[in-house]
């Protein structure tokens, strides 16, 4: 019984609020700017899922001058495009377990600290030592000192509610 | 993608693993960046939460305090508030030893806690904390010999304190410890405890919310003790009684020492009083508590009358006026009159209203029985009798000495509740209710007149347990780790040695950190802040309805995702990202994404024992300000036991509905009644009564039994072996 109204579709206004709320939470002096750095923190939890250089195209779409401060008012356009045009849709859950399962190259169905710390610090948009680490301590079991990718996937999947 | 891929393939093999690395990489840092959001708000929901409990208690306060004032009840009335307001008459020394008198309180043999002879020896001090460690609870008669003795030398200790560093000797400096021995024994444990090399400055609110609040005095006035020349203690501004009957202490003593808790905490009253308000180290470190304002002058702090403000939230008492005759057990009749001779309120200094600011970060949860208007004078008036009791005779001889008792008054009120701010300026601090928000130029102005280099000051909770601002002129020390939930912040230590060149030692109780799974750790913090939100939306119930139904114009009881946060937001007004956080908030949700909100409510409904027949505006009313009912029933309970009569629970939702500006009905308040008082013997025990109106849904039965009626929600999440986490 879906009325155009309540129609799964969002419209503009609701995606400029959304937006708006996210970026405010990081807008430290109420002045519409927040650090650049923050940027992508904001987008990640607006439900997107950009790489590293979908990322860094977009700063460079919005950043002024390089002040090192993102306004408002560039962002909101942008970043409204990107939301209706889905253009960081979510990972599919059995396309992450697949990703994984590559890496995982004797199908043990966990990873060994060492493993999963050789690719995410040396291929691909490399992690930091200190991304590295946080990510340990976060997603390896604490008794036994691996990672089970399958259980964590379902788990830290988070339902998209855009 | 097939998953044998031939071994000899080399390149394929490492693209399709580079793309494995980039794809995972990518949903990993989008989920640390959600967690980040996430643990913004739910932060943001803590605090709001806490400061706006600080608001509604002054509001509170201030309610009653002009009814005392212009409002003559029957005499059951003022009797159900009047004590609090009492000053300690008790002045003479031979009062005092008489009514404070441990000498005729026995030991028994059965106790196993620590055994106390005075002077105390430093033997003794270390042995409290390892008893205290250990689960020891203090005998009272030994409690009121230390208070005693603390008493005596507070008395002899200046306005600020001045402190060197010469002789190479580093001071340690600590933030709020709010009641968590834990993190204190942490600090003792890293960084030994104080002695004649090891100077200590605690810098105010020992006690409420953390539930060892009364140990952790016991600790430090012990201290004080044996090393007067090394232990330092500020003021904060939970060192007040009447901050201390919302947030915990008052509760914690007085159910920890059943016999003598009323002792030890009117005798606490004059203690607070009389602890420092600021301290000076070598001349060019300023620490204090809460903070400055444009108006804080170091020389007016120096010469004030400290000991005249037994709570920063009202006036001082009258030094013409003779107390000295009264007695504490004088007829309350008596006393009221004379109260009211020698108390002339003036319009408080305190900002019952708050100022709505329109950024995420410095939104408070506001208790909207403001938004209700509560225009106290008029209903006062319409209430009035007579208004004989406040003698104009008074108001002149006052006059003259009113302004600079207002001043001083202020001048401590902005020490113990003000906030840095990042603008220039210095304006109210609304938020809290008291103090100020003061800036970087305040900052700079302040430290130039009186030739200091660095403000360090503690009051709110910082992640990583300090925080620097302005320059880094200002520094703020939080020592109370794990204070939202487990997890949510670090506390920190400051080291100042002659350099004055502040080293920073962080750390974080509780071994549970390191254990917690993914799951656990992600969700801990944000549940509990999310538990709190749900009350507040059943708490506002009418409202919301209302505002839904506004926007669901063909009455088919539901809205769409984006009306849905629009009407919780106008209602609520705390700027949080519903959007994002309704999957929490909403579990049911249909196929096109609108919200039914009536099931809604219906799932966040309050399932208590005898809940279910009572009037639902009423059960709304009370629940939305249970914190502030609570409150009314401590002081209502004047012999602390627990128990409030009929008669004064009646009495207590007069002055509710007076002060909510609401009708509510005797016949409702007698249903209320006899459903609470369910062994029908004329007496209410407060905590069931409370315990009944308690948010409960399916994941939540382990909460029973635990009070979050502090409006905190560290009372809720500190659940011991959890099960369901």
């Amino acid at each position: 019984m879906a009325e155009s109204k309540q129609s799964a579709e969002v419209t503009v206004s609701d995606v400029h609020k959304t937006i708006r709320a996210a970026f405010e939470a990081f807008d430290y002096e109420s002045n519409n700017t927040v650090d650049v750095r923050e940027i992508g923190t904001i987008i990640y939890s607006l439900g997107c899922f950009p790489t590293q250089a979908d990322l860094h195209d977009l700063i460079a779409e919005v950043e002024e001058d390089h002040t090192g401060f993102i306004q408002l008012d560039s962002f909101l356009p942008v970043m409204s495009k990107v939301l209706l045009e889905h253009k960081f849709p979510p990972i599919p859950e059995d396309l992450l377990l697949q990703a994984f399962e590559v890496l995982d190259k004797e199908k043990k169905g966990y990873l060994e600290p060492e493993e999963l710390m050789k690719y995410m610090t040396q291929e691909g948009e490399l992690f930091t030592q200190e991304e590295m680490d946080e990510m340990l301590t976060a997603l390896a079991d604490h008794e036994k000192n691996v990672v089970f990718y399958k259980d964590l996937i379902s788990q830290l999947t988070i339902d998209p509610d855009m | 993608m097939g998953c044998g891929v031939s071994k000899s393939n080399q390149f394929k093999n490492s693209g399709k693993a580079i793309k494995s690395a980039v794809l995972i990489q990518r949903w990993y840092r989008q989920f640390v960046a959600r967690k980040e959001m996430r643990r913004r708000y739910t932060w943001h929901i803590f605090q709001s939460i806490e400061y706006s409990g600080e608001q509604a208690q002054i509001k509170l306060y201030n309610f009653l305090g002009y009814l005392m004032d212009n409002f003559t009840p029957t005499s059951n009335e003022r009797n159900l508030i009047s004590h609090i307001f009492r000053e300690n008459e008790v002045c003479r020394d031979a009062e005092w030893e008489r009514y404070f008198c441990y000498k005729n309180i026995e030991v028994p043999d059965i106790y196993s806690g620590p055994h106390l002879t005075f002077p105390l020896t430093v033997e003794q001090a270390v042995g409290l904390v390892e008893a205290f460690r250990n689960k020891k609870q203090l005998h009272s008669r030994y409690i009121l010999q230390l208070l005693l003795e603390t008493w005596k030398q507070l008395r002899l200790l200046p306005n600020i304190n001045r402190i060197s560093t010469c002789h190479s000797k580093e001071i340690t400096i600590c933030g709020d410890l709010h009641g968590q021995l834990e993190d204190l024994l942490l600090i003792f444990y890293k960084n030994d405890m104080p002695s004649l090399e090891k100077p200590y400055l605690f810098n105010g609110d020992f006690v409420d919310r953390g539930k060892d609040s009364i140990e952790i005095l016991i600790i430090l006035f012990s201290f004080l003790l044996v090393y007067p020349s090394e232990v330092y203690l500020n003021r904060g501004n939970h060192e007040d009684h009447i901050v201390n009957l919302r947030y915990g202490f008052t509760k914690e003593v007085l159910s920890k020492y059943r016999m003598h808790g009323k002792r030890i905490l009117k005798l606490l009253q004059k203690i607070f009083s009389w602890l420092p308000l600021a301290s000076v180290i070598d001349q060019k470190v300023l620490v204090l508590h809460g903070g400055i304002s444009n108006t804080t002058d170091l020389s007016v702090l120096a010469r004030v009358d400290r000991h005249n403000y037994v709570s920063a939230l009202r006036p001082p008492k009258k030094r013409h006026q003779s107390v000295a005759g009264l007695s504490m057990d004088s007829d309350m009749d008596e006393d009221a009159g004379s109260t009211n001779k020698v108390f002339q309120r003036r319009p408080s200094l305190t900002f019952p209203k708050a100022l709505a600011k329109d950024c995420f970060q410095n939104r408070s949860l506001q208790d909207f029985s403001d938004r209700l208007r509560v225009n106290t004078v008029e209903e006062v008036e319409s209430h009035q009798k007579n208004r004989g009791l406040l003698g104009s005779e008074n108001e002149t001889s006052q006059s003259c000495e009113s302004i600079n008792s207002e001043d001083e008054w202020k001048q401590i009120l902005d020490l113990l509740w003000s906030d840095p701010m990042t603008q220039d300026g210095c304006v109210p601090n609304e938020v809290r209710g008291g103090g100020c928000y003061w800036g970087p130029d305040v900052t700079e102005d302040f430290l130039n007149r009186h030739n200091l280099q660095l403000i360090i000051r503690s009051h709110e909770c910082k992640q990583e347990g300090y925080e620097f601002c302005h320059n880094r002129k200002v520094l703020t020390l939080f020592s109370a780790s794990n204070y939202y939930d487990v997890g949510s912040n670090r506390g920190a230590y400051v080291k100042l040695g002659p350099d004055l060149v502040p080293y920073l030692v962080q750390y974080q109780a509780s071994s549970m950190i390191r254990e917690l799974s993914v799951r656990q750790s992600v969700g801990r913090s944000e549940r509990s802040a999310i538990k709190v939100l749900r009350e507040q939306l059943f708490a506002h119930k009418s409202d919301l309805i209302c505002a839904f139904k506004k926007l669901d114009s063909e009455n088919k009881g539901r809205v769409s995702l984006s009306d849905w946060a629009t009407a919780v937001e106008s209602v609520l007004r705390l700027g949080l990202p519903w959007r994002i956080m309704r999957s929490q908030l909403v579990t049911g949700r249909s196929a096109d994404g609108s919200i039914d909100y009536y099931e809604w409510f219906n799932e966040l409904a309050i399932k208590g024992a005898n809940a279910d027949h009572i009037d639902q505006s009423l059960l709304e009313t009370l629940y939305r300000h249970r914190s502030t009912l609570e409150t009314i029933f401590r002081i209502v309970d004047t012999d602390n036991s627990g128990f409030i009569t009929m008669e004064d629970f009646r009495q207590t939702w007069k002055l509710l509905s007076v002060y909510l500006k609401m009708e509510i009905t005797e016949d409702a308040i007698s249903d209320l009644a006899v459903t609470i008082d369910s062994n029908q013997d004329g007496s209410i025990d407060i905590e069931e009564f409370m315990e009944a109106f308690r948010l409960t849904d399916k994941k939540s039965r382990l909460e029973r039994g635990r009070s979050m009626f502090m409006g905190t929600a560290t009372d809720l999440t500190k659940l011991e072996g959890d099960p369901n986490i």
